[in-house]
Formats: structure tokens, C-alpha cells, sequence
């Protein structure tokens, strides 16, 4: 499998440490521990589109989010995660 | 035995001017370069060629392709022995040697074929039943006896000597299977201009192309053929890949394929690898991999001497080879009649047609007529007689009647099946086709299509058509377009026939699954005992499940299935189709990535030195780091490391310290980030002062520690554990990209950049002193825990850092790696007046034990920084990584084990790490568990063996007496709790 960096262009999939998925928030300190909880250790199972947190390790160190379908493995789009956080 | 008696005057894709000698079990043959195994092995009529799996029945060969079920031959021998290569896919070369396998003494005189007796014992569901059966039976007699008995070729056992490579490749159009639609795809596909791959398992192009050829078209076939290869080969956009099978195809339609690079010569030339595996990322896959004959069941039909009818037509046409002297032609289907025609040419003798159907198509009717065959229609050949040695006569019932006819070879074909892995490996499930009568592969991946016989377009002529219109669609949506080439008018061989799988039955075995001994009984016996289902049918009887994947099996068996069950094969399905393909050597799998080259090996920039004075290395993760340094021939580790433990408590010793990572972080808010990763704050270190820091993960437990030295305002560098340095990069990216993204700094990893000494023990200012460039090193000028930019031995830019993991006197000195060497050299020689000594990280582990130091054994994932004692470095006053669930209930737990020192009440007994602590008289049982010991070290400065621990309430507890139990070596010592601190517990030293 390969994956699109924006930064790198289409690279196999090895150069790649993926995390899991992107869609938690981190809270901030004012918020109840559960919502912290949450943040760490829940993580819904989706079947259909996923953002998923990618780090291009043996690239340029993006961290990037990738939309991956969990049913078909079709690599639907990548974005640089510094931009959607910012 | 004459010599090569089958093979016919002329004809054939054979270089008759290149003789080849080869041996199969131990017996000399000749053949041609251009021949498989398979066809010298029936050139010179050898019918016999292995055993069956179970039943150790005799077998000869069946097909002319990667489908061959039976015979498998062990290739070479030694270290180069192989075994299960299937005959009709070795290519023939000068010296081989082959022999059969599964048998015992002799493939003639196989006394395990006794098994056959044992039949009833080894029908569907035999392994499922027997697991039943009381287990001692299993073991004593079971297992032994089918260990024994049942089997397939022997490995080597030896290392293998040969080199294995990886190599990926890109391309426009990928074209798998280079016979008449892969040729004319490659062809429309390359005009135009594409990057064209067209890989192809055999080592000549043309698959069936002229095979399937009737005779009068057979010289235009070549024609073509030629052409075509020419043509492609002049073309630079498209590379031919022969010798090379694709085995699986993954996501994004990622293609692996294996190449034998080597398996056609008696041993790779020198320094060429045997096969090489390729990963092929293709725009557009064109899967053109033809289509696999199926068998027809009737009684004894793994005898010897039952041939595929198309296999019997690629011996004669493409190796010039007859199988045998008088022919029984077995078929439903019209794809026959073009045996018949071809042995007819060729001067052999057809004695019958034998055609299930009720009315027997025209070109059936030719083609008897021409040949002078009977033909009996409405009919069947219901059992093979013979001897191991092959058929002698087929029993054939027709109307009502049962007749014998000798013949020396039965020819079957019920049909052709499409070669649809490819194209169902990512999931899809192939559906029953009634106009093609085969499975079909539908709802193909994104960028892939199907061409030729394995879209069911089952001549030659037909096949190419669809190759080039496959091509054309792949153009298009490549945004290109081409022209396609000019295909003759064939006709095409005929392709009617009517669906037929099973003979009626008579006593005697009739083989679906001729690798795993599958029977027409055994199926039928699965159906009535109620695993219907394929998939069921599959795991009950092992139908499939062998080597060849059930290649010529599973769908004789869908047919069969479908046929007991009284419902249309349309509802009917096949087994998931999984890859290999075929099968794939692991040492393909490996590569080059064995023995040493299994992961690479770190060098710390000092090694050379560490080398030069006699260092044994560690392996710690990829890093090879120096152990100890024996001063004379047989000095244990133990005694090496005490020596160079007390040198740097009494005076001065050298650490390389190079594999600690560095990373370097610049910028306004580098001081602000730093303060959210770290538990403890960082953005008030003054500049040029380092401090001691512990990182958090998100769950509240330590990820890492080190220390961070502040060189500038804005310029921070920071340590890391040496096992953690890629993990703390990743996490500090992170944490940057996605937590803090307007914070306005940059990092980058130095590790490799900086090597890094320490230089500790009393004298290690006395030593450095010699070699920096005007720098005042006393300690009011440059105190405990200070860092500094500066410059050594005459010009070469350093960083100093007065950190100590020794406890003593200490300074860390990192310069350029280049200069590493140089560096240390220079430290050595300024201190040979203090005899410096060189100490490794045996020596490493007792001087931080002495000093409390948490290293690996207590950073060891579950523990928390209040665990370590190092909570009151938490700071309550910002938000950091892991501050929020470091808080947590539990994990404020004061009945949590926390650090201690332990050590022995006896000075004369010592302990393991991983021993557990339990109360001195309590049961050792692991509800009495107050926790265990991380590490342990032998101490010179109190003389015995000294420990950290993890205990229950252990700050309440320092004074008492409890266990440490190793229940590994049942031993129990009694020790003390101590502060883990044991060493200087004022820190003086380091201040001094
Ligand atoms: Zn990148």
C-alpha cells in the first residue's frame, strides 16, 4: 500500500508509523476527567471512511491524517495534520 | 528403457541441437534444452513419478502447468535440496537432479501404500474424528502413523547457501500472463506509448496460444507469436519479465511477484541471487492469466497414464512428445476434438472418443471421423485399469453396456476453468457464469480488468481480442489511447461442451483432489454428515488444502456439491481463493534480510576506539555498545566491570555515552513546548544550566527521562534514554504538529551528529582541564549541572555538560562525530597519570545502582513518575502531556509499589532482578505479592549485591526485613529496605 504525503508524494506505506484514529480531541484542563478517558482510551470502530493519524517516519516527520475506507482499504485523501490542528 | 522413445522426429519449441543429461531417482536421462522436467520425464516414458499424500497411490502427471497436483519432485540436493516442485514447472538444465518423494524404500515398491487397506481409517473428517478418540491413542498411535505416512517433500535442513533479493517497480500497465490476450494487450498497450510491464511465469511467451492452435494454423500461430515478441522486445516502454509469477496481489492493487532469477541453472552465477521478489505498483492490472483444464472423476483416475486432454496436446505440440501409443479421448467438451486432431497429425493412434453427451457436437464428429476413432456418445469412461506403471485399458460404459478398451492413455477434459486468483485475493467472491460454464471474477478492485481465457474468452483468437479491447480501456483511463494490433482470423479451437464432473460410480477410488487424496466418496460422505457448505466441505475432507490450492479440484467439487444436493451450480460457490498463487520459497520472503542482515546494526561514532581497547560489545536494541573492557585473556565480565566501577570511584574513568538520543529544539517557544511535554518546567533553566526531566505519556505513566540543557535563549538541547530516541522523536513531533501548531520553534534529531563521552570520578577535571581551549572549568566558574558551548584540543567545537549518572565528579563532552575518536584519545592520554580506565555499561549499571539511578528495569512503561519518587517534580502550575490522568485515582494509589534500595541481610547472599518481595515468613503465594525487584548490581563500595525495587508502601517500610523470592530458581534471601539512594546521598561528590 502506499500513501500520499503532500510533502514526500505517493510513498509505500513502510516509511509510515500510523497511530489510530484522529477524530479525539484533546481536552483542556478545565474538563472532567471521563472526557480525559475518553480522549486516551476510547476509540469508536468505524466501518466506512476513517481519519487515522499516519507519522511519515522515514520521510519529512509529518504527522499526517489519512482517510482510509476500513471496509474497501481505498485510500480516500491525506492532509498535513499541522494544518487541520492549526 | 529406450532412449527418449516418445519423442516424436521433429516438431516442438525444443533446441534439438542442445542435448541435456539429467537424473530422476538416481537413473540418467537426456533431454533438450527447452524441455520441463515433465516433458523429458514422458519423452523417455517414464509414467511413474510419485506418490499421492495419504494413500500413497502411484501417480504420474496430470497436467502441463503450475496446476500439476501430483507430481512433485524433490529439485537438487544438499543445501540446494527443494522440495514439492511441481515437474511440469522446472525447466530442464544440464545436471539436474530430481527425485520423487513421499515413499518408502522405492517409488516402485512403496510399502506404506498399504495405506489404500487402510482407506475407511482416513476418509472425510479423519482428523476431526480421531482428535475424539482418547488422547493416548493420539499420541501413541495417530499422529506417529500419520507423521509416517503421510507427506510431501523433505527441506534441506541445511542452511540455505543461495542470496534472495527485493526490487519494486512502477509502471503504466501491468499485464499478468503473456499468452495470446497478454500479448496483444502488451502490444496495443505499447504502440501507444505506456509504461508496460508484461510478466510471465514460463520462460517462452505464446501460454497456449499455439497449443491451442488446430494444425493448419499452427505455422501463422508462430508467425504471430514471433512477431509480436519482436516487437515488444524493441519497444523501451515495455519490459517482458519471463520466468517471474505473480503470486499475490494486495491493496491499491500492489502486485508481488517472484522471479527466478536462477532456478533454470545448477547454481546461481556468482554474487546473482537465486530469485529475486518484486513489488510491482501498477496504474492499470490486466489480468490475462488463461485457464486451468478440469479433470473428469470416474474410477482409478490418478493412475498413471490419465492425462489432462490439453496437456496431452502442449506435450506434443510445444515438446514434441507423444504420451502414449493408443489414446482414449474422455471429454464432454469440444476443446478435445482438438487432441484428437493434434495426436491424429501427429501420427498417433486414437482408439476412442468416449462423450458423455447425448448428442455429440460436429467437431467431435470431425475429428473421430478424421482420426478413425469410435466414438461413443452418451457414454463414459467409468475406470482406469493399470499397474503403477500406468493405464492398460479404460472402462468405458455406453448404452447399457460396459466395454474395455486397451488403451496405454486415457485423455480427460470436462471444461476450463478461468485462472481468477488475482482477481479474487482482495476479497471478491467469484459467481457461476452459465454461458462461460466456470466461475467468474466480478466486481473487480478499482484499476483492473480481466482478459482472455480467464474472462472466459477461451480461444486463442477470441482471447487476443479481449486482451487488446482491455488494453484500450486501460489507455483510456490512463488518458491515453493506441491502436490495437491485427489479430488473424483463427477460428479458434471450439469450445462447446455441456457441464460434466462425475463419472457413474463403480468400486474403486474416483480422485477429486488428487494432492490431498480427496475422493468423490469423501465428499459425498461430508454432504450427508451434513458440512454442505464448500467452505465446510473444505475443512472436513482437506479438499484444497494442499500445495496446488485444489488448482484442478475445487470446482469439479463445486460441480459434484451441487450435483448431491440437487440445486443448480449457480448458487454454488468456491472456496476464498487466498494467495500464493504458488508457492513462495521463505528465503524469497526474507530477501537479504538474514542472519546479520536481519536488522541493521548501530555503531556508537566511538567504536573504533572502544575496539582498539579490547571492548566486548552488547547488543542494547540496534546499538552495539561496549560491555567491559578485560584487561587480560579470561577476565570474567564481572570482575572487568568491579575494576572499572572502583577506577571511577578512586579516580577517572571514560564512558562512550554516544547512543543516548539528542534531539536539538530552536525557536521563541521552544521553552513553552518543552514545558508541555515535560511533567517538571523547563522554561526556567537559566542559560547554561541543564536540568533533569521525566516525560509523561498521555495515560499519566513516564514515558522517558533525561536531561534538558539550555545553550541559548531559544536553543534547547535534550536527552533521551538510548532504547527511547526514536519513540520520544515521535512523540515530540506529535505533541508539535498536532497539540501546539502555532507555536513557533523547530526540532531535529542530532543523535547521530554528536559523539558523546563521559569523563568521571574524582579526577575528571584534572583530565579535561588538558584539553579544552581556555575554558575555566573550576567549579565556581562552571558548577554541577552547568552547560556550556566551548572548544577542545585546539580548535574543535564542543559541548559540555556537568551531569553525572555516576554519582561522582562527572562531565559529559559531546563533539562531532568525526572527531569522536580523536577526542577520547586525547582524554585517554591525558589520563594515563590518574589511570584512566575505559568503563562499559556492566560498570555503567553498578555506579548508578550505588546512586538510585531509574534506568530500563524501572522506565519500564507501567510505572509513574510518583512510583520513581519523582513526583514532586509534576508541576501543578501548566498543563504537560500526562497530566490529567497521572492524577487518576489509582495511579495515586498510595498502596502503589514505589522505589526502594534493597539489600541482602547476609552481605554474603545475593538476588536476581525479577524476584518478587513478599513478607519475610509469608506463603510464597501471589497473593502475598508486595511487588518485585528492576534491577540488581554487585556494589565494590559496600561489597555486596545492591537492588531497586517496585514495593507496596515501601517509603513506610525503609529499616524492615521482608523476602525476595526468585521463583524461577526457588531461592529466598531476606533483604532490607532501603532509600534507593546509596551512594553519597548528600550529593557532595558530584558538587565537589
Ligand atoms: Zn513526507
Amino acid at each position: 500500500m502506499r500513501l500520499n504525503c503532500p510533502y514526500c508524494g505517493t510513498r509505500s506505506v513502510n516509511e509510515f508509523v500510523p497511530l489510530g484514529s484522529a477524530s479525539p480531541k484533546r481536552p483542556t484542563l478545565a474538563e472532567p476527567i471521563e472526557r480525559w478517558i475518553d480522549y486516551v482510551y476510547f476509540r469508536d470502530n468505524i466501518a466506512g471512511e476513517h481519519d487515522e493519524y499516519f507519522y511519515h517516519a522515514m520521510g519529512c516527520r509529518s504527522w499526517l491524517i489519512v482517510t482510509r475506507n476500513t471496509v474497501t482499504h481505498e485510500i480516500i485523501g491525506t492532509k498535513i495534520a499541522r494544518e487541520v490542528a492549526a | 528403457m529406450t532412449h527418449e522413445s516418445n519423442r516424436l522426429p521433429q516438431g516442438g519449441q525444443i533446441d534439438r541441437r542442445k542435448r541435456i543429461s539429467f537424473r530422476f531417482d538416481r537413473t540418467n536421462y537426456t533431454g533438450y534444452k527447452g524441455d520441463t522436467l515433465a516433458s523429458a520425464l514422458i519423452a523417455n516414458g517414464v509414467k511413474l513419478v510419485g506418490r499421492s499424500f495419504k494413500y500413497h497411490r502411484p501417480r504420474g502427471i496430470l497436467s502441463a502447468g503450475a496446476e500439476e497436483p501430483n507430481a512433485l519432485v524433490e529439485l537438487r540436493t544438499g543445501n540446494r535440496r527443494e522440495p514439492n516442485l511441481r515437474a511440469t514447472q522446472v525447466e530442464l538444465y544440464d545436471g539436474l537432479e530430481a527425485s520423487s518423494q513421499n515413499n518408502w524404500p522405492s517409488l516402485k515398491y512403496d510399502l506404506l501404500s498399504l495405506n489404500q487397506l487402510a482407506g475407511p481409517l482416513l476418509s472425510a473428517g479423519f482428523y476431526y474424528k480421531t482428535f475424539m478418540w482418547p488422547a493416548k491413542f493420539w499420541e501413541k498411535v495417530y499422529e506417529p502413523l500419520i507423521r509416517r505416512a503421510a507427506g510431501l517433500g523433505r527441506a534441506s535442513g541445511l542452511p540455505d547457501p543461495d542470496i534472495y533479493e527485493k526490487a519494486t517497480l512502477h509502471c503504466d500497465v501491468l499485464i499478468v500472463g503473456a499468452g495470446a490476450a497478454g500479448l496483444a494487450a502488451a502490444l496495443t498497450a505499447g504502440r501507444a506509448g505506456a509504461r508496460v510491464i508484461l510478466v510471465e511465469q514460463d520462460h517462452v511467451l505464446g501460454g497456449r496460444l499455439t497449443d491451442d492452435l488446430p494444425t493448419q494454423h499452427q505455422s501463422e500461430g508462430h508467425t504471430w507469436l514471433a512477431a509480436a515478441q519482436d516487437e515488444l522486445r524493441a519497444m523501451p516502454n515495455v519490459e517482458i519479465m519471463s520466468r517471474t509469477s505473480v503470486f499475490s496481489i494486495y491493496d491499491q492493487n500492489a502486485v508481488v511477484a517472484i522471479e527466478k532469477v536462477a532456478d533454470h541453472c545448477i547454481e546461481p552465477a556468482p554474487f546473482s541471487p537465486r530469485q529475486r521478489m518484486w513489488r510491482i505498483y501498477p496504474q492499470q492490472v490486466i489480468v490475462a492469466t488463461g485457464s486451468i483444464e478440469r479433470p473428469i472423476a470416474f474410477a482409478n483416475n490418478d493412475r498413471p497414464g490419465v492425462m489432462l486432454a490439453g496437456a496431452v496436446r502442449t506435450y506434443l505440440r510445444r515438446f514434441g512428445t507423444k504420451t502414449g501409443e493408443r489414446i482414449v479421448v474422455f471429454a464432454s467438451h469440444d476443446g478435445a476434438a482438438l487432441t484428437v486432431e493434434a495426436l491424429h497429425a501427429a501420427g498417433v493412434t486414437v482408439v476412442a472418443i468416449v462423450d458423455p453427451r447425448e448428442n455429440s457436437s460436429p467437431a467431435m464428429i470431425a475429428a473421430a471421423e478424421q482420426a478413425g476413432a469410435s466414438l461413443f456418445r452418451d457414454s463414459a469412461v467409468i475406470a482406469a485399469h493399470g499397474t503403477a506403471d500406468g493405464v492398460t485399458a479404460a472402462e468405458i460404459t455406453t448404452q447399457g453396456r460396459t466395454l474395455t478398451v486397451q488403451c496405454d492413455l486415457i485423455a480427460m477434459s470436462g471444461g476450463w476453468d478461468p485462472v481468477i486468483h488475482l482477481a479474487s485475493f482482495l476479497g471478491q467472491k467469484p459467481k457461476w457464469n452459465p454461458e462461460m460454464q466456470a466461475f467468474a471474477a466480478i466486481n473487480l478492485p478499482k484499476g483492473m480488468q480481466v482478459a482472455g481465457a480467464a474472462a472466459g474468452h477461451f480461444s486463442s483468437e477470441t482471447a487476443a481480442r479481449s486482451g487488446a479491447d482491455a488494453a484500450s480501456h486501460a489507455l483510456q483511463a490512463l488518458g491515453m489511447a493506441g491502436s490495437q494490433p491485427a489479430i488473424p482470423g483463427w477460428q479458434g479451437e471450439p469450445v462447446q461442451g455441456s457441464l460434466y464432473f462425475v463419472a457413474p460410480s463403480r468400486s474403486g477410488k474416483s480422485f477429486v483432489d488428487f494432492q490431498n487424496d480427496v475422493t468423490v466418496d469423501d465428499i459425498t460422505l461430508a454432504q450427508r454428515e451434513g458440512y454442505t457448505s464448500v467452505e465446510h466441505t473444505k475443512r472436513y475432507t482437506t479438499l484444497g488444502m494442499a500445495t496446488d490450492q485444489g488448482k484442478t479440484a475445487n470446482v469439479v467439487a463445486a460441480g459434484l456439491i451441487a450435483e448431491i444436493r440437487g440445486v443448480p451450480l449457480a448458487q454454488g460457490a468456491v472456496t476464498t481463493f487466498r494467495p500464493p498463487y504458488t508457492a513462495v520459497t521463505i528465503g524469497t520472503v526474507a530477501g537479504r534480510a538474514t542472519g546479520k542482515h536481519f536488522r541493521p546494526t548501530r555503531y556508537s561514532p566511538l567504536h573504533a576506539w572502544c575496539v582498539q581497547m579490547g571492548a566486548v560489545f552488547v547488543e542494547a536494541g540496534p546499538w552495539l555498545r561496549a560491555q567491559y573492557y578485560p584487561q587480560r585473556a579470561g577476565e570474567s565480565w564481572f570482575d572487568a566491570a568491579l575494576r572499572e566501577a572502583r577506577q571511577v570511584r578512586q579516580s577517572v574513568g571514560l564512558c562512550d555515552v554516544s547512543t543516548f538520543g539528542k534531539i536539538d529544539v530552536q525557536g521563541p517557544d521552544a521553552a513553552r513546548f518543552l514545558d508541555f511535554v515535560y511533567a517538571n518546567t523547563m522554561s526556567t533553566l537559566p542559560v547554561g544550566k541543564a536540568r533533569y526531566g521525566v516525560m509523561l505519556r498521555e495515560d499519566g505513566f513516564v514515558l522517558d527521562d533525561g536531561t534538558v540543557s539550555r545553550l541559548g535563549a531559544d536553543h534547547f538541547l535534550v536527552t533521551t534514554t538510548t532504547a527511547n530516541a526514536g519513540r520520544v522523536m515521535q512523540h515530540l513531533e506529535f505533541c508539535a504538529q498536532i497539540h501546539c501548531p502555532d507555536y513557533d520553534f523547530a526540532m531535529s534529531s542530532v543523535s547521530d551528529q554528536w559523539a558523546q563521552i563521559a569523563i568521571a570520578g574524582p579526577h575528571a577535571r584534572d583530565v579535561l582541564r588538558t584539553i579544552v581551549d581556555d575554558f575555566d572549568l573550576s567549579n565556581e566558574a562552571f558548577p554541577f549541572m552547568g552547560c556550556a558551548t566551548l572548544s577542545v584540543c585546539s580548535g574543535i567545537t564542543a559541548r559540555l555538560f556537568r551531569i553525572s549518572f555516576s554519582g561522582e565528579l562527572a562531565y559529559e563532552l559531546a563533539v562531532p562525530a568525526d572527531f569522536g575518536c580523536a577526542v577520547i584519545e586525547a582524554l585517554a592520554k591525558a589520563g594515563q597519570n590518574y589511570g584512566i580506565l575505559p568503563y562499559g555499561t556492566e560498570a555503567l549499571t553498578m555506579l548508578r545502582v550505588e546512586k538510585g539511578h531509574p534506568a530500563g528495569g524501572e522506565l519500564n512503561g507501567q510505572t509513574t513518575a510518583r512510583d520513581l519518587g519523582l513526583g514532586k517534580m509534576m508541576s501543578s502550575k501548566k498543563d504537560f502531556v500526562g497530566r490529567v490522568l497521572a492524577g487518576r485515582p489509582a495511579l495515586v494509589d498510595p498502596a502503589r509499589p514505589i522505589l526502594v534500595g534493597l539489600k541482602p541481610c547476609n552481605a554474603d547472599e545475593s538476588f536476581n532482578a525479577g524476584s518478587h518481595l513478599l513478607e519475610r515468613d509469608a506463603p510464597k503465594v501471589i497473593e502475598n505479592d508486595l511487588g518485585y525487584i528492576t534491577s540488581t548490581a554487585f556494589s565494590h563500595v559496600f561489597n555486596h549485591t545492591l537492588g531497586l525495587g517496585l514495593l507496596q508502601r515501601g517509603q513506610e517500610r525503609i529499616g524492615e526485613t521482608i523476602m525476595a523470592y526468585d521463583p524461577v530458581r526457588s531461592k529466598a534471601v531476606l533483604v532490607e529496605v532501603c532509600h534507593p539512594i546509596f551512594y553519597d546521598p548528600e550529593n557532595s561528590k558530584v558538587k565537589s
